[in-house]
């Protein structure tokens, strides 16, 4: 579904993603991980539309993306939440994913509709008229998932949607996430909460100073010893070999 | 869309009755005076479509604005143009000028400040060039001959002309209702509010400002046209100086930007103001605009939403269960 293909990205001296390659196949849950700027922001951003590559090449469903505006790749069918969450500050709830779901649906009452039904599915059904600038993070984490599957993307990128919340609520947003890939959505998600990792995803894929370091189910990388040394540390993986849920 | 609430009821209801008053006992003063804020009332209805609902606060919206006046003006008197004629090609001339502005500002990614003194610039340029050459009058302008009759889009009585501006003042007020309501104008909203997370829902944010300074240009052209064709003169000043880009969006930021009874409330507000300050400092010049920098302060700082937001939050005390079962939850 996605390929990328030796991606690289500068900014001036810094090469933030270097040489990276990825695949991912239809119906899937894969997971990025990597230490803090290993360049997975700027991965989604490249695959996102809002960065171009340097070098390489995103192929989305066989088709050329690299350097094509966000617009143009979220009308394909693929979107990203943003790991700082960027909600329409002034408006409800309801009206900020009433904006994803007018990219298929012209007509106000039908994008509206379809938007109380994403708010349902993400369990914010009752906060549709409270203001956006007004949620909690989780709140805010939500915002950004349910506006991003208003569009009805079938590819999701999400960017850290579970940091800063609380372990129930890092609960409630696994089970959302699941019930999304299983309606026929694939994710790609970065993540850090290395529980929801493992419970989630069937693969990953784990970036660090910008190059792919490795590939393989979570419970392959949380054995490697290159990924250790790198970003889990052995006292984590000691403990997440240990028993693999969330 | 939110239900009104006793306060603005109250307000857009004082409005409405001042304005339907003017009809039951018409006065040539006030009469002058209000088509006068009424024309100022569409242009601000031009700015209140990109800068309150679009995000992209405009400082030269009198280059759309004097395009409006001076083409058709240009057409009639130099041409012998029909008005009826030439006031749509005015303002399909003004939306043109505000789509290349637009085209070439948000190209190059101009916001906020940036793009202020970018259209500010276009209306200078505008301005300089209009009191360079004869076909503009030069310094002296454009007097249109006065030729009274339907015909010649003219108007001998006031309360006709009142009519005309009060009409154009309602279409564009219906413009904005419907934009409020239809897909372009949550486009635009959600670039105000967020233009990356804009981006990333699959608006072409370019296509859709662009868009927003065509309509604007259109309704800004109409606002020049219907001053030409009020006052028959026209010159670079009137058209293209500053103080009718700082009109366009005084009325919107007073009465409230990005909605629908702003620019009618707040230009208004702001004319009678002016008129009343003109009685108490007449022969001192230039003192209100001073007084419409001190207002201007005020309500930007203690009425960010303008009076339009100040009315909102005016409402019925709420009803008893109501509050006692919030209470009880
Ligand atoms: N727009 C930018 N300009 C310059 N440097 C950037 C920019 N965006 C990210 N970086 C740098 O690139 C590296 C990778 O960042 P990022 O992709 O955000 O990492 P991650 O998401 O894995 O934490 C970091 O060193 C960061 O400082
Ligand atoms: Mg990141």
């Amino acid at each position: 579904m996605l390929r990328v293909a030796n991606v690289t990205k500068r900014f001036g001296g810094l090469v933030a993603v270097n040489d990276a390659s990825l695949t991912l196949e239809q119906g899937r849950i894969v997971a990025l991980i990597g230490p803090n700027g290993a360049g997975k922001t700027t991965l989604f951003a490249m695959i996102g539309g809002f960065l171009t590559p340097d070098a390489g090449s995103i192929t989305f469903e066989g088709q050329e993306i690299a350097g094509l505006p966000p617009h143009a790749i979220c009308r394909l069918g693929l979107t990203r939440t943003f790991q700082i969450v960027q909600p329409f500050a002034g408006l409800t709830v309801l009206e900020n994913i009433a904006v994803g779901a007018h990219l298929h649906h012209r007509s106000r009452a039908d994008a509206l509709e379809r938007a109380r039904l994403v708010a349902e599915q993400v369990g914010m059904g009752r906060m549709l008229d409270q203001s956006a600038q007004s949620l909690t993070v989780a709140g805010r984490k939500r915002l950004e998932l349910a506006r991003a599957l208003a569009t009805e993307a079938k590819l999701l990128l999400l960017d850290e949607v579970m940091a800063g919340l609380i372990p129930s609520e890092i609960v409630e947003i696994v089970a959302t996430i699941r019930q999304i890939r299983d309606s026929g959505v694939t994710i790609l998600l970065i993540e850090h909460v290395m529980q929801a990792v493992m419970s989630l995803s069937e693969e990953a894929y784990v970036l660090n100073q910008g190059k792919m370091i490795a590939h393989g189910t979570p419970k392959q990388l949380v054995a490697d010893p290159t990924v250790i040394e790198a970003y889990l540390g052995h006292g984590a993986a000691e403990r997440l070999k240990g028993g693999a849920h969330a | 869309m939110k239900h009104a609430t006793l306060g603005e009821w109250v307000l857009y209801g004082a409005v409405c009755a001042y304005l339907l008053a003017l009809y039951a006992l018409p006065s040539d003063v006030w009469l002058g005076f209000t088509i006068n804020a009424l024309i100022v009332t569409v242009l601000s209805i031009a700015w209140n479509i990109t800068g309150g609902y679009g995000g992209q606060m405009s400082f030269g919206h009198a280059a759309l604005f004097g395009t409006g006046a001076f083409v058709t003006a240009i057409l009639q008197v130099r041409l012998g143009v029909n008005p009826w004629l030439a006031a749509p090609l005015a303002i399909a001339a003004a939306a043109l000028v505000a789509g290349v502005i637009g085209a070439l500002s948000f190209r190059y990614g101009l916001k906020g400040s940036y793009f202020a003194l970018v259209t500010l610039a276009f209306a200078e340029v505008l301005r300089i060039l209009a009191s360079s050459f004869s076909i503009t009058g030069g310094g002296q302008g454009i007097l249109v001959p006065y030729k009274a009759g339907v015909e010649n889009l003219q108007f001998a009585s006031r309360v006709s002309t009142y009519t005309l501006a009060l009409a154009l003042v309602a279409l564009g007020m219906l413009v904005t209702a419907w934009m409020q309501r239809s897909r372009f104008g949550a486009y635009l909203i959600a670039i105000r509010e967020n233009e990356e997370a804009a981006k990333a829902l699959g608006i072409d944010t370019f296509r859709t400002k662009v868009l927003a300074m065509v309509l604007s240009g259109a309704i800004a052209g109409t606002a020049g046209v219907a001053y030409l064709q009020t006052f028959l003169f026209v010159d670079s000043q009137i058209a293209y100086g500053a103080s009718m880009s700082v009109e366009a969006l005084l009325g919107p930021m007073i009465g409230g930007s990005g909605t629908l009874w702003g620019p009618l409330v707040g230009t208004l507000a702001l004319h009678l103001l002016g008129e009343s300050a003109k009685e108490l400092v007449s022969g001192a010049p230039g003192l209100n605009l001073v007084l419409y920098g001190v207002v201007l302060l005020v309500i930007l700082r203690y009425l960010p939403d303008g009076l339009v937001g100040l009315a909102r939050r005016v409402r019925l005390p709420r009803r008893a269960p109501a509050a006692s079962m919030k209470e009880a939850r």
